[in-house]
């Protein structure tokens, strides 16, 4: 960290402090969480990319696994809908990975050609149709039990807390499932690849009811510890007390408090992170990476093993992202697959980690929070400026018609930011060292 | 065992959608192909391409309706199609002037001019969403159907109802000229041959004496022209909505590079495995399976192997597939 560094964080510090002081703190904060949220997204991501120049765009694939896992492990549990498939569902998944891991070994051992082609359409065709045979009627009885509020396998029932690092775990095993896959593709095709993944990760979650109730979205998930509810601190009376000897009123204090606490607990990770990024940059392992980075042939010739690498950086940066996805969909106390958009989770976070400075750790937690800010304020702050903008026009369909649009100005402004970035300082906000 | 009827039925929920996606998404990944064979990068802003140019022959659509210019039994979209290209060609032009240039002359890797694109995917998009909104738009006019089900019926005394709806027959025939006249041009003028000779060998077609900024700009005018089509064929035959076109981007990826990156031939060829594979896979065969088989062995399940919504999954499951199994395309692109 040199002044020029600071510097940059002031000015973001600032922005926010004038968010607070012209519209809202409460707006302001909530800013800010999101900001540190995406943060934790864009380390993910700068691994991958800064570390390792690994373009994959299935970060939205991450972070919808990091919601899913809430789900699991923190969501009301559904005894009748477990009892009613749930061993069944259990053994077709079984079966599922078996027969991948089957398809796999005998793709290994036997000779390229045709016999072992057809080997693999008959194990492969007549897997599914058994796999589909044990799953359905699974299925079909977790599915029946009281749709309207249930209807899915439901979850543990265990502290929030618990179902971050599981969010994490989940993402990882998926990027490991998806780097066996794609890392060996070229970086465009690795780009498309992933891009493909992370659409069928969401369609999974869109469409099987059982697993997490689809489109028809679960909400009440817990909140992580220390987080209270708003509603328990009004009642409580001390709390009440304090809050109009500060001279605030109940609700206000309370909004106010509970998102401090989001603030402090998602900081503490993200410091964690920083210091375990950095420490891990500027050892033995982070230059071997960036060795690998910016000469493959090279690293490859001193016997460092290119594709093994690639891999477990690629695990890595997924599960990073996994776990802000986890803490993203705790916080919000529900989770609604429709919410996870391409531009939202996996374009953005890109251009947050280009803007800050690919490379540098402190560079994605700068874009992190710039961008974030950016992202919210434009949506808030757009329409007044289009009403500002379109004063001169007479009232009607035109003028509403912009009004109502400025919120996606956003989008050209990311847009605009990201090429100006590019074009005239292409190392970021915060350069690598 | 009812031949004639599994045939109609099969025609009508198979093989005719299947055959006007197939040309949507051909001409899709027609303009994917010539980019990355000329400007060497996979476009990331092609979807939104796409929703760009087809909305603005939606505007020019609603005007022409406006001042009581219509097709006529011919939807009045394709009056509007050549306008539509126009603007969006000029604005294509306007961000390679402005931005891509730059990354050609500092010889960029393909990777950054991908991220570049997706810097434009955001502009687009945004300008889309400004300009038009996010909201599903409908704007096919004239004659609907050529073909109605029940006057087949009548006249077959079929129990299966045969549809050809005109959009699908307009979007066959268009895709048909443009394909032809997009392989006249590159066979036989010496713009085209040009324009392959730079894709192949870009020192030598220097040397020859081929202006590089002259073969960009046509590319760039090509793709568009074929983006725009495809994508107003797409929203006359579905409907527009900004987000699916920039979902379209996967399938039509996995359309050019199942063909072949870089091979025009390929494209289509892609295009038309993508589309028939996802609606095979993602079509309910209990109709077709029912005529066939005699009524005591009918089946009881829907012989649907997926969903509809997992039919990403099959474009996406064939993509892995041929670039693990032969990473060139079947007509070795690049």
């Amino acid at each position: 960290m040199n002044n020029r560094n600071l510097l940059m964080f002031a000015g973001v510090a600032l922005l926010f402090v004038a968010t607070g002081v012209f519209q809202s703190w409460n707006l302001s904060l909530q800013i800010l969480i999101i900001g540190v949220l995406s943060s934790i997204m864009a380390l993910g991501v700068n691994m991958q990319w800064g570390y390792a120049g690994l373009f994959s765009t299935g970060i939205m694939g991450s972070v919808a696994l990091g919601g899913l896992a809430v789900v699991l492990v923190s969501g009301n549990p559904v005894p009748e809908g477990w009892a009613a498939g749930g061993p069944r569902l259990l053994v077709s998944l079984g079966f599922g990975v078996l027969l991948i891991a089957a398809a796999v070994y005998l793709y290994n051992r036997m000779a390229v050609g045709t016999a072992r082609r057809t080997a693999m359409i008959l194990l492969l065709g007549a897997g599914f149709f058994a796999y589909r045979a044990i799953l359905d009627p699974a299925v079909t009885a977790i599915e029946a039990f009281n749709p309207a509020t249930a209807g899915n396998i439901g979850g543990l029932g265990l502290p929030s807390l618990l179902s971050w690092p599981v969010g994490a775990l989940f993402a990882g095993l998926a990027a490991w499932v998806i780097g066996k896959v794609a890392l060996g593709l070229r970086s465009d095709y690795l780009a498309i690849a992933t891009l493909g993944i992370a659409e069928i990760i969401l369609a999974v979650m869109k469409n099987e009811d059982w697993l997490a109730r689809g489109v028809k979205n679960i909400i009440d998930l817990p909140r992580p510890w220390p987080v209270p509810y708003e509603v328990d601190l009004q009642a409580d009376p001390t709390f009440v007390a304090q809050a109009a000897n500060w001279g605030f009123t109940s609700i206000e204090a309370s909004t106010i408090l509970v998102k401090l606490l989001y603030l402090v607990v998602f900081s503490a990770v993200l410091l964690v992170l920083i210091y375990f990024s950095e420490r891990a940059l500027n050892s033995p392992w982070g230059r071997m990476m960036r060795a690998i980075r910016d000469n493959e042939v090279s690293s490859a010739a001193m016997g460092k093993n290119i594709k093994s690498r690639h891999l477990q950086v690629f695990i890595i940066g997924s599960a990073v992202v996994g776990l802000a996805g986890a803490m993203l969909t705790s916080m919000e106390g529900q989770l609604t697959p429709s919410n996870y958009t391409p531009l939202r989770f996996t374009f953005l976070i890109w251009v947050m980690v280009i803007v800050g400075g690919s490379g540098n750790n402190w560079g994605a937690v700068l874009g992190g929070l710039l961008l974030g800010w950016l992202w919210l304020i434009v949506e808030n702050a757009g329409p007044v400026a289009m009403g500002y903008l379109t004063m001169p026009l007479p009232d009607g369909v035109l003028k509403a018609h912009l009004i109502e649009a400025a919120p996606h100005l956003r989008l050209i402004t990311l847009g605009a930011v990201l090429l100006l970035v590019l074009r005239f300082s292409p190392k970021g906000l915060l350069p690598e060292k | 065992m009812d031949i004639l009827n599994a045939l109609v039925a099969f025609l009508n929920f198979v093989f005719i959608p299947g055959l006007a996606y197939g040309s949507q998404l051909a001409l899709g990944a027609l303009a994917l192909t010539l980019v990355y064979a000329v400007l060497r990068f996979s476009n990331f802003a092609h979807g939104d391409t796409m929703a760009f140019g087809t909305m603005w022959v939606i505007l020019i659509t609603w005007l022409l309706q406006s001042v009581g210019i219509t097709g006529g039994v011919l939807p009045t979209g394709l009056i509007a199609l050549p306008f539509g290209i126009a603007i969006t060609a000029a604005f294509v032009l306007a961000t390679d002037r402005v931005v891509y240039r730059f990354y050609r002359t500092q010889k960029a890797a393909p990777i950054i001019l991908v991220i570049v694109s997706t810097g434009i995917m955001f502009v687009m998009n945004g300008l889309t969403r400004v300009i038009i909104g996010p909201a599903e738009q409908n704007f096919a006019d004239g004659a609907r159907m050529i073909l109605a089900p029940n006057d087949f019926k009548e006249w077959s005394g079929l129990a299966e109802g045969l549809a050809l709806k005109q959009t699908t027959l307009i979007t066959v025939i268009v895709a048909a000229i443009c394909v032809a006249a997009l392989f006249w041009f590159l066979q036989r003028t010496r713009t085209g041959k040009s324009m392959r000779a730079y894709s192949d060998n870009e020192d030598l077609a220097l040397l020859s004496g081929i202006n590089p900024e002259r073969m960009v700009a046509i590319t760039w005018i090509i793709a568009t022209a074929l983006a725009v089509i495809a994508g107003t064929l797409y929203g006359l035959d579905k409907s527009y909505r900004p987000f699916i076109y920039f979902q379209l981007l996967l399938p039509m990826a996995a359309a050019a590079v199942v063909g072949g990156l870089g091979s025009p031939l390929g494209a289509i060829a892609g295009g038309f495995i993508i589309a028939f594979s996802e609606v095979f896979v993602t079509y309910a065969w209990k109709k077709v399976v029912t005529y066939l088989v005699s009524a005591d062995m009918a089946p009881e399940g829907l012989l649907q192997l997926l969903s509809t919504d997992y039919k990403f999954a099959v474009s996406f499951t064939i993509l892995i597939l041929v670039l693990l199994v032969m990473p060139t395309g079947i007509f070795k692109g690049k």
